[in-house]
């Protein structure tokens, strides 16, 4: 199994609200940054939520955005955002 | 639609309150089961507490402090896996409630 993302790609995170338990905020999803580390494969946590054995693996990505693009009004232009993803939230951007 | 949990960015979530407080014995014992559900016992997942806490009705989510919440999650779950029944628990309580001269 290979990750689909490498270092430095350009990565946007899908608008997505299933109810059920899933691990990625609101207020990143919609919103376009680069992948900045690889963290490797682990298991499902939204599987293992509801007491699955978390199978496939999913790659885990750390991404990071411009904290003003994040949020309208951010006042301090060089602050950034890192925040860790896994892979079937992302698509390229 | 953002579920109740998902707070960052939430326009209306009010400032952080930062002021420490002493812990009442029933929020050390929530913490204490919960730490023999998850490590010692591998019989609650803290992915499933969360799920479990996120399931809490959103009205009940606002009114409960952060270990209302976690030992209502922590009953649902033990419920959920056949551990204990809700009669269990509510006869349990019972009798304590009647022991105990409040």
């Amino acid at each position: 199994m290979e990750p689909q993302f490498k270092p430095g790609d350009r990565v946007r995170i899908r608008v997505d609200y299933p109810a059920r338990h899933f691990r990625t905020p609101g207020y990143i999803q919609g919103k376009t940054g680069s992948v900045t580390t690889v963290h490797g494969a682990f298991r499902n946590p939204e599987s293992l939520a509801y007491g699955g054995d978390g199978l496939p693996k999913q790659f885990l990505y750390l991404v990071c955005f411009e904290q003003t693009h994040v949020w309208g009004a951010y006042s301090a232009l060089s602050d950034r955002l890192y925040i860790d993803i896994y892979e079937p939230w992302l698509e390229p951007a | 639609m953002r579920h109740v949990h998902d707070r960052g960015g939430w326009p209306d979530a009010g400032p952080i309150e930062r002021a420490e407080h002493d812990y009442a014995m029933w929020e050390k014992r929530t913490d204490a089961m919960l730490r023999i559900l998850t490590r010692d016992q591998h019989i609650i997942r803290v992915d499933e507490l969360r799920r479990a806490i996120e399931s809490i009705s959103p009205k009940d989510y606002e009114t409960m402090s952060y270990y209302e919440r976690w030992i209502t999650a922590i009953e649902a779950l033990i419920i959920e896996k056949g551990l204990l029944s809700r009669e269990d628990i509510d006869r349990r309580v019972e009798t304590i409630a009647a022991t105990r001269h409040v």
